[in-house]
C-alpha cells in the first residue's frame, strides 16, 4: 500500500491519514523537490483545539509558518446583540473556556463602567471576583503546563495538571453550581454568595496546593529532557512582543513586569499583596517559570481574599449592587434538584412585595437600560490582556461587544517564533503561547 | 443702559435640531394609523459629543503632545475629542490616521507603544460615517490609555491600514474587514480570518440578519432571538 496522492497545480499533494509515514517516505525517496508544505491541524492533538498551521519545510527546518483560524467561530459577539445585557454573561463565559471567570469579569466591568456604577459594586462581590479569578488563573495555568508536557511526550505533567485542576473545578462546582461556563459574575456583582462550607473547602485546597505545585516543579524545573526542549526555543524579545501586541506570561518572560493587576488595578487588586514574576530568557522555559510562579502568587491572593471574606468586615454583606433597577433580582439556593431560585425569594415577590415582583418582572423579561456610549476595560487574564469593548445605544441590549482576546493576538507570534526553527519546536512554541481557540475565534 | 439690552434674549435654534432625522413616530407603524398620540414624533440623531478643554488628568498632556507635533494642522487631523469618565477618544480623519498613529507611538511625550487592537462598529444611522474602526492604545512608559476612532462612509469603506505602525493590527484589521467589510488600504494580506474564504456578506454589520429558527418549548413556540420583542 502506498500513500495516496493527487497531482495539482501547486505540485503533488499527499494525503497522510496516520500510520502510513513509512509509505510516504518511500514515495518521497526519489523526489527532487526541496520544499515540503505540511498542513498541521486543525485536528492535530498538539494544536490546542482547532488551530491549523501551514508549515513550509526545508528538511526539518521550518521556513514559513502560517496560522489559519476560524474553525471555532460561533458568532458570540453577534449573538449578544440580540440578548439582554445580563444574558450576555452566558455567552462570554463560553469564549475562552479555560478562563470563563475572566471573560465574565471583563464584560461585567465594561457594562458597569457604562452604567457608571463601578464604585458602587459591593466590596464582598469584588473580593469574590478576585478569589474566583485567581482560582481560575491557577486552573488555566495548570492546563497550559499539563498539556504542554503531554505534547512534548511526558504524560505525568498532564496527569498532575488535570488532577490539580480538578480540585479547582470542584470548588467552582460547589460555589457556582457548574464546573465550567458558570456565568457567575453578573453586571452589578456576582450571581450568588459563597455557599456554607465554601470557605473551609477553599482553605483545604490552599493547604494541599503549594505541595502539588512543588511536585510539578520537581518534575519539570530541572528535567534535562524538558530543558532541552524548552531552553532557547521560540525566542521572542521585548521589541517583538511590543510590536506584535503580545501580553501576559510571554511578555513577562521577556523581562517586562507588565501586569494590569499592578499597573492599572481593578476589583481592589491594589489592596492585595503579591509579586509579578518575570523571566529574562524570552524563551519557552522562561514562560513556563513565569506561569508556575504566577500560580504561587495566585495562591497568596486567594488566601488574602478568603481571609477578607471570612472576616467580620465582609461577612454576610451583599454580593449584588443594592439598586433595584440594576441588581439581578433572583436569589439562588441549593434545592433537591440542584441550584435554583430560592423559595424565600419566590415567597417574597409572590406574596409580600408587589414592588419586588415588578422589579423582578421588568429586569428578567426586559432587562435594564444602559446609557449610550462606549467603554473599554482591560483585565489581566492568564494569557494576557483581555479587553472588552462595549458599545451601547441606550437600549436593553448591547449594541456591539468586541473582545480583545489575548489568545487571538498572541497567535500572531507563531511565525516570529517558529520560522527558522525545527518542526519539533513548533509544538513547544505554540504551547508556550497557550492559545485557547474558543477565545481566538469567539 | 439702553432698551435694547433689557430685551429678553431671543432663543436661538438649538444645535440638536440641525441633526438629521433618524426616526418618525413612536412604534414604527406605517400601514395603520398610530393611535398612541406619538405619530408626529420626530427623533433626530443625537449630536456628536465634543468635549471642550481642559480635559483634566493626563488627557490634556496627550492633546498638548498632538498639538505640538501637528501645529497648525491639528484641526485638520483631529476631528474632535470626547472624554467620558476615565476614557479619552480621539476622532481622527481617516486620511491622517497613519500619521497620527506614528506620532502617538513615537513622540516621547505620548509613547503609546502597545496597541490592543482594532474593533469595528457599524452605526447605520450615522450618515456619511457608518463604519467606525476603533483602536485601543496603551502607553507602558506613562501608564496611560487612549482610544483612536476613525470612520468611513459605507459607500466608500476604505481606511488606511496601520499595520506598518502597529504590526499587531494584522489580525485585527483582517477581523474588522471580515466582519464589517472595512477595506484597510495597504494591509499586506487583507483576507477573511474567521469566516470561510467564500463567505458572502459581513456578519457583524447591523444589516446582516442573525438568523435562527423558532424553538418549541412545552407546547409553545418561542421565536428565534432576532424575531423576539426588543425594548430598545
Amino acid at each position: 500500500m502506498s500513500a495516496t496522492y493527487d497531482e495539482t497545480t501547486e505540485g503533488t499533494v499527499y494525503t497522510v491519514s496516520g500510520q502510513d509515514w513509512n509509505e510516504l517516505i518511500e514515495e518521497l525517496a526519489g523526489a527532487t523537490d526541496q520544499r515540503l508544505v505540511i498542513n498541521m491541524g486543525p485536528q492535530h492533538p498538539s494544536t490546542h483545539g482547532v488551530l491549523r498551521l501551514v508549515l513550509t519545510l526545508d528538511g526539518e527546518t521550518v521556513t514559513e509558518a502560517r496560522t489559519v483560524i476560524g474553525y471555532l467561530h460561533t458568532g458570540i459577539e453577534k449573538n449578544m446583540e440580540f440578548r439582554t445585557w445580563t444574558q450576555g454573561v452566558t455567552f462570554v463565559t463560553r469564549m475562552d473556556y479555560l478562563s470563563p471567570i475572566f471573560n465574565e469579569t471583563a464584560y461585567c466591568m465594561a457594562v458597569e463602567k457604562l452604567l457608571g456604577i463601578t464604585d458602587r459594586i459591593p466590596e464582598r462581590a469584588q473580593a469574590i471576583r478576585v478569589l474566583m479569578m485567581e482560582l481560575n488563573r491557577i486552573s488555566s495555568h495548570l492546563m497550559a503546563i499539563g498539556t504542554f508536557g503531554m505534547e512534548l511526550g511526558a504524560t505525568t505533567p498532564f496527569l498532575f495538571g488535570n488532577r490539580e485542576r480538578e480540585l479547582i473545578l470542584d470548588l467552582f462546582e460547589y460555589i457556582t453550581g457548574l464546573r465550567m461556563n458558570m456565568a457567575y459574575v453578573r453586571p452589578g456583582g456576582v450571581s450568588v454568595d459563597l455557599p456554607a462550607g465554601a470557605v473551609d473547602k477553599i482553605g483545604e485546597f490552599l493547604k494541599i496546593m503549594p505541595q502539588r505545585i512543588k511536585e510539578m516543579r520537581k518534575l519539570l524545573d530541572a528535567n534535562p529532557v524538558y530543558l532541552a526542549r524548552t531552553k532557547d526555543i521560540a525566542y521572542l524579545d521585548l521589541t517583538g512582543c511590543m510590536a506584535l501586541g503580545i501580553t501576559g506570561p510571554m511578555l513577562r518572560a521577556a523581562g517586562l513586569p507588565w501586569d494590569l493587576r499592578k499597573s492599572q488595578p481593578y476589583c481592589g487588586y491594589e489592596t492585595y499583596d503579591f509579586d509579578v514574576p518575570t523571566a529574562t530568557s524570552c524563551d519557552v522555559y522562561g514562560r513556563y517559570l513565569v506561569r508556575v510562579a504566577e500560580m504561587e502568587e495566585s495562591l497568596k491572593i486567594v488566601q488574602q481574599a478568603l481571609d477578607r471574606l471570612a472576616g467580620a468586615g465582609l461577612k454576610g454583606k451583599p454580593v449584588m449592587i443594592e439598586d433595584k433597577k440594576i441588581g439581578w433580582p433572583a436569589q439562588l439556593a441549593l434545592g433537591p434538584d440542584g441550584l435554583g431560585n430560592s423559595p424565600d425569594h419566590i415567597a417574597h415577590i409572590m406574596s409580600s412585595s408587589m414592588e419586588a415582583l415588578i422589579h423582578h418582572f421588568k429586569l428578567v423579561t426586559e432587562g435594564f437600560r444602559v446609557p449610550a456610549g462606549q467603554a473599554y476595560v482591560g483585565i489581566e487574564s492568564p494569557r494576557g490582556e483581555l479587553g472588552a469593548h462595549v458599545v451601547s445605544d441606550g437600549g436593553t441590549r448591547p449594541y456591539r461587544v468586541h473582545f480583545r482576546d489575548p489568545s487571538f493576538t498572541n497567535l500572531q507570534a507563531v511565525p516570529a517564533t517558529c520560522e527558522g526553527g525545527m518542526i519539533a519546536d513548533v509544538i513547544s512554541a505554540v504551547a508556550s503561547i497557550d492559545p485557547v481557540m474558543g477565545g481566538v475565534d469567539r | 443702559m439702553s432698551t435694547q439690552d433689557n430685551l429678553p434674549e431671543v432663543p436661538r435654534e438649538p444645535e440638536v435640531l440641525r441633526e438629521p432625522v433618524v426616526r418618525t413616530g413612536m412604534f414604527g407603524a406605517s400601514d395603520t394609523g398610530d393611535t398612541s398620540g406619538y405619530g408626529g414624533l420626530v427623533v433626530r440623531r443625537a449630536p456628536r459629543p465634543v468635549t471642550p478643554r481642559p480635559y483634566g488628568g493626563y488627557f490634556d498632556d496627550i492633546a498638548d503632545g498632538l498639538e505640538r507635533v501637528f501645529g497648525e494642522e491639528y484641526a485638520d487631523a483631529i476631528e474632535r475629542v470626547v472624554i467620558v469618565g476615565d476614557e479619552m477618544t480621539i476622532h481622527v480623519k481617516r486620511e491622517r490616521l497613519v500619521e497620527v498613529a506614528k506620532h502617538l507611538r513615537d513622540d516621547p511625550a505620548l509613547r503609546f507603544e502597545l496597541s490592543l487592537g482594532v474593533s469595528g462598529v457599524h452605526y447605520p444611522e450615522d450618515a456619511g460615517a457608518e463604519l467606525h474602526s476603533v483602536i485601543h492604545l496603551c502607553s507602558i512608559t506613562h501608564n496611560r490609555r487612549v482610544r483612536v476612532e476613525v470612520s468611513c462612509p459605507d459607500a466608500d469603506p476604505h481606511i488606511p491600514s496601520t499595520v506598518g505602525v502597529y504590526p499587531t493590527h494584522d489580525y485585527h484589521e483582517r477581523e474588522a474587514y471580515d466582519f464589517f467589510g472595512i477595506v484597510y488600504d495597504g494591509h499586506p494580506a487583507l483576507t477573511r480570518i474567521e469566516m470561510p474564504d467564500d463567505w458572502e456578506g459581513h456578519p457583524q454589520r447591523k444589516d446582516y440578519p442573525l438568523g435562527g429558527i423558532p424553538v418549541e418549548y412545552r407546547g409553545a413556540e418561542i421565536p428565534s432571538p432576532d424575531q423576539r420583542r426588543s425594548y430598545a
